[in-house]
């Protein structure tokens, strides 16, 4: 067990190193800080002084060291946009991007779910296979063209929902919420829905698969012979088996969501990360960039690794293989 | 014989391609724009590089079988007076190209590294298959939006439009040949202990030699069928990194950033000039990747 926490370690911490030297590389050598801090006429002497001052003259490993001890205290550096600092600039857009991810992930397993075990159990009949289909069209439909699509049917068309923003808003604490907040919900739907549409069909895809594994197996077939319903062996039984994998792919992608919501927040400008990234893409402000690439990675790197030990701790199956591997 | 030829041959592959109406038409649907998007200088009415073929007087046209609508302007057009049907072709033969060449290039690499790492082994296998875990640990579009983006903020801005198409199809094809790069490496465990390899290293073959004369043609058919997906796969990448703006040049708009401009009409009203590029790039990522599933099934001899 330990030996496998310290491996997964030891991979999360080796991704970070290698995007932080990504990050510190483009940081380095993309914009020159120093002709980012004077004006056009300092002169050379001066600028000298500054660069020295901010250590460019050093070595590029001692840089680096120095880049990363300060990334470890959330340290990015300032904004070059509005000269704030840029862990605070993300810190304000996180919470939008979360929750959008959160409602995205919830709709798609509520929708995907049962899908899937209807897809499973009447595998022959025609909705099943137009569910299967239309599940295909789902993964082939680019996340800004279902948005785009949303838009055009609910806002310009119906007028039922706003097509761009977050509306209205509570604060808690440093957290500005939609969820928390009565009228905040409607700005959300849209976003979010637009984001679950490629997971729902993911999810139910796995789900039949998985559900027509476990429907095999002979403790199922055991549940039948002692002459259970057909409820209580699909539900109770089949279903109960098949959700540990498909909880955990879910989780695993909260972190494809977060990299889809850059696209989503950016037909909805909806101001997350997502949207901030572009935004900063487009202006050049490389350390907002930087700090953007080390966040998502440690987002990233923190649920593989939460994942790995659920899965880790939820399968014994897995300790078993590993015990026996280890002898 | 390369056993990915001998499976085309027989008799199989055509028999479940004549068997599935569905694969026939997505067939259908992808030479017909393949073949749409190479001769669109040829058959499409306006040219939207061209400003001297456009006329302002033809701005905002709706499609023809609405009121305000009018021939030729099939699609309608939009508010340079491009038609729009014409402004698809052309953008089709851009989303294409990339997503070709974006395809081609990751399995260049992926090849490579998988065969490096399957027959190599030792250092080179546990670093190639280390740098997949890494690279794995992130979603591939977001790859490729991260390499586009920073590296559109990287280029002076003198040459960023010339720059643009290979930088996009770079990022794209980086963020995807851990998946052939596993497959081959797997294969080629697989065909390393055969008599065949062992055989044409007895007579003194080199290990390119062997890896790329012996090995590479056994192990092509699944390159094959994940690189159909993978079409798909960059096709729609590509229109999202140009609708984000961190793809194509506005000097030449792909599909992506025909909807990127669509995208602005969309509350005025102007609803064709958005949908109808869009509807466009769904149809051909979905024959596509029809495609590669039918592929899949017909080359994989367990659903046999």
């Amino acid at each position: 067990m330990s030996a496998y926490v310290a491996g997964r370690l030891g991979q999360g911490a080796l991704v970070m190193l290698i995007v932080g030297l990504c990050s510190f590389l483009v940081l380095r050598f993309l914009g020159d800080p120093v002709a980012s801090m004077v004006g056009i006429d300092t002169p050379q002497g001066i600028r000298d002084s500054l660069r020295a001052g901010l250590g460019l003259d050093d070595p590029l490993p001692l840089q680096y060291f120095r880049f990363l001890a300060r990334a470890v205290t959330g340290d990015f550096g300032l904004s070059y946009q509005n000269s704030r600092p840029v862990i605070e600039v993300i810190a304000e857009r996180l919470p939008a991007t979360l929750e959008l991810t959160l409602v995205a992930a919830v709709l798609a397993s509520l929708a995907g779910i049962p899908m899937g075990v209807f897809v499973a159990l009447r595998r022959r009949s025609v909705a099943a296979k137009s569910l299967m289909a239309a599940s295909l069209i789902g993964v082939s439909l680019p996340t800004f063209v279902t948005g785009i699509l949303l838009i055009l049917v609910f806002s310009v068309n119906l007028g039922w929902l706003p097509s761009y923003g977050r509306g209205e808003t509570v604060m808690i604490g440093w957290w500005r919420s939609n969820l928390l907040s009565p009228g905040g919900w409607l700005p959300l739907l849209m976003p979010g829905a637009s984001l679950a549409v490629i997971q729902t069909t993911l999810v139910m895809r796995l789900v039949r698969a998985e559900m027509l594994e476990v429907l095999q197996t002979d403790y199922i077939r055991f549940a039948r012979a002692r002459g259970l319903t057909n409820r209580v062996v699909h539900f109770g039984h089949a279903l109960k088996n098949t959700l540990v994998p498909v909880i955990t792919i879910i989780g695993l992608q909260i972190g494809t969501l977060i990299a889809f919501a850059i696209v989503t927040e950016t037909v909805f400008q909806w101001p997350g990360m997502g949207l901030l990234f572009i935004q900063a893409v487009s202006t050049v402000d490389v350390p907002v960039i930087t700090g953007f690439l080390m966040i998502v990675a440690l987002v990233f790197v923190v649920i593989n690794l939460v994942v790995d030990l659920t899965y880790f701790v939820v399968d014994p199956r897995l300790r078993i293989d590993r015990a026996v591997a280890a002898t | 014989m390369t056993s990915l030829t001998r499976r085309l041959s027989e008799s199989d592959v055509a028999a479940s391609f004549m068997a599935s109406p569905v694969t026939m038409l997505s067939a259908l649907v992808c030479v017909l724009f393949f073949s749409a998007a190479a001769l669109a200088p040829l058959i499409a009415l306006t040219n939207p590089y061209d400003l001297k073929t456009l006329d302002i007087l033809n701005s905002r046209m709706p499609p023809v079988w609405l009121a305000g609508g009018q021939w030729p302007f099939l699609l309608g057009t939009d508010d340079q007076g491009a038609d729009i049907l014409s402004s698809i072709l052309y953008g089709a033969r851009i989303s294409l190209v990339v997503g070709f060449s974006a395809t081609l290039f990751s399995v260049v690499i992926g090849v490579f590294l998988g065969l490096a790492a399957g027959y190599g082994g030792g250092v080179a296998d546990a670093l190639i298959m280390r740098l997949a875990d890494v690279q794995l640990t992130f979603p591939a579009i977001l790859m490729a939006l991260l390499i586009g983006g920073v590296a559109q903020s990287a280029l002076p801005a003198a040459s960023r439009g010339d720059l643009a198409v290979p930088v996009l199809v770079v990022a794209i094809g980086i963020s995807t040949w851990v998946q052939y790069a596993r497959t081959v490496r797997g294969l080629t465990l697989v065909e390393k202990g055969k008599d065949y390899v062992l055989a044409a290293r007895l007579i003194g073959r080199r290990p390119g030699f062997v890896m790329l004369g012996h090995i590479l043609p056994n192990v092509l058919g699944p390159v094959l069928v994940i690189a159909t997906i993978n079409l798909a796969f960059a096709v729609i990448t590509e229109a999202t990194l140009s609708f984000l703006g961190v793809g194509v040049p506005i000097t030449q708009p792909s599909l992506g950033m025909l909807i990127r401009f669509g995208n602005d009409y969309l509350l005025s009203g102007e609803w064709w000039i958005v949908v109808f590029p869009s509807l466009a790039l769904v149809i051909l990522a979905v024959a596509v990747n029809l495609m590669g599933d039918w592929l899949r099934d017909a080359l994989n001899p367990k659903l046999r």
